[in-house]
């Protein structure tokens, strides 16, 4: 067998690869889509005024937080059906995510929320402002500038954490890049071209992500020195 | 099956794959600190090749995926002539993986140590290995142990995927037991409660207890 990297073989799986990268950046998306409104709810079920709430709220979160998202996966793919649901691979996937990261960006939300100065508050119970009138117009503008850096990372997150879904069978980049090497019965390209691609969409997203940050903190007066 | 009986049967199994993930946490936690104290300094070394080795190194393993670089070290340094086992390539994997946040955890932690502490140092005429050994190390510790306790939660969550590399870890059981059994509810939810109380009960109150030590080292500790 040959050692060494073989261009030609790289060059020939490349249509596969780019078309798979395509795969992994929808399910990216749409799993980063559901884990932004599920982390709303999350949210909501912290702030609500109900203790009993508040508690399962936090201890779901705990839950969900402290264990890896590969069993998480495993539990949703094979136990559903179990109980009569039978959702597609991709469908599992995205769900997942979609719960898992949900708990972060419920923490980034909370952390924005109470980033915005307390006098904010106190300023509109002063002007007399219903309660949805000053998140509205006064509170989420001045949140969501904070929440920006962290909503990013973990949009970033999200993408790096996709390869887990090859192992309940989507057909994402890395899990093609697994057929492929099997099939072929080499593994040092399609593994390679899968680090490389990864490289070329994070690094980019993760500098925009610090670029973002730094203005975000430019606008609000929080130069560092 | 009821739940006692599925727990009498394959408890054992899973406990045994438990104290491979405890061996695969410890040392890969060892193979991180290491490697991001070596990176967090290299990183701000004034020497532009030393500095640059370590943001490459650190771009590199932030930016593409663990699972990727597992498989990497698994399947295609053999290709190379190094052929590591199983365990070896997971901890190697996990170590370089998790080094590379660390590195920005411990470079933020310098940076953080107050600029008079490193001018009195000098002024005092320390060497500057002693500076960074004896006043700005054990200074960084009650900043950098917060965010490293993250950093090992989310490791201890991390060495799941090592049962993809064939590691006979917790992950590898319980799927190694779903696929007899198909007891998929039973299996996967033990695993999960398992990693649950390892990092609640055990994990998390230790990264805690260190924290209030190195704060009560530097001086920082509640009376």
């Amino acid at each position: 067998m040959d050692m060494g990297f073989r261009w030609d073989f790289a060059y020939e799986i490349l249509p596969q690869m780019l078309l798979a990268t395509f795969n992994t950046i929808i399910a990216a998306g749409v799993g980063y889509l559901i884990a932004l409104v599920l982390g709303l709810f999350f949210l909501l079920g912290q702030r609500t005024p109900f203790k009993i709430i508040n508690i399962i709220n936090r201890e779901i979160v705990e839950f969900i937080r402290s264990t890896p998202l590969l069993i998480q996966l495993f539990f949703v793919y094979f136990v559903l059906p179990q109980f009569g649901i039978t959702l597609s691979a991709w469908v599992c996937g995205m769900i997942t995510i979609g719960l898992h990261f949900g708990t972060y960006l419920s923490e980034v939300y909370r952390g924005a929320l109470e980033g915005v100065s307390k006098t904010q508050w106190e300023a509109c119970r002063a002007l007399n402002f219903s309660t949805i009138y000053t998140y509205r117009r006064i509170v989420l503008p001045q949140a969501f500038p904070i929440a920006i850096p962290g909503m990013g990372n973990y949009l970033v997150g999200i993408f790096k954490d996709t390869p887990l879904l090859s192992t309940i069978g989507v057909a994402e980049l890395f899990h093609a890049a697994t057929a492929v090497g099997g099939y072929n019965y080499r593994y040092l390209e399609p593994y390679t071209m899968v680090g490389v691609i990864f490289l070329i969409l994070s690094i980019p997203a993760a500098m925009w992500v610090r670029k973002l940050e730094r203005s975000v903190n430019e606008a609000q007066g929080k130069i560092k020195q | 099956m009821s739940y006692f009986a599925f727990l009498a049967e394959h408890g054992t199994t899973l406990l045994l794959g438990t104290v491979t993930t405890i061996k695969v946490l410890i040392c890969s936690m060892i193979l991180y600190v290491i490697i991001s104290m070596i990176f967090g300094l290299m990183r701000l070394s004034k020497n532009i090749v030393i500095q640059g080795i370590a943001t490459v190194y650190i771009e590199f393993f932030r930016g593409t995926s663990l699972l990727v670089q597992l498989f990497w070290v698994y399947y295609v340094l053999p290709f190379f002539g190094i052929s590591l086992e199983a365990f070896v390539a997971g901890v190697v994997a996990l170590g370089l993986n998790f080094g590379a946040y660390g590195a920005e955890i411990v470079r933020a932690g310098i940076l953080a140590v107050p600029k008079g502490q490193w001018e009195a140092a000098h002024a005092l005429n320390f060497s500057p290995g002693k500076r960074i050994k004896r006043i700005i190390i054990p200074q960084i510790f009650p900043i950098i142990l917060p965010p490293a306790a993250n950093l090992t939660v989310e490791l201890l969550k991390a060495t799941a995927l090592v049962a993809l590399v064939t590691v006979v870890d917790l992950t590898f059981e319980a799927k190694q037991i779903n696929s007899i059994t198909w007891l998929s509810a039973q299996c996967f939810g033990t695993a999960l409660l398992i990693y649950y109380f390892m990092a609640r009960f055990a994990l998390v109150p230790f990264l805690r207890w260190l924290e209030v030590l190195a704060a009560k080292k530097v001086g920082r500790g509640k009376a």
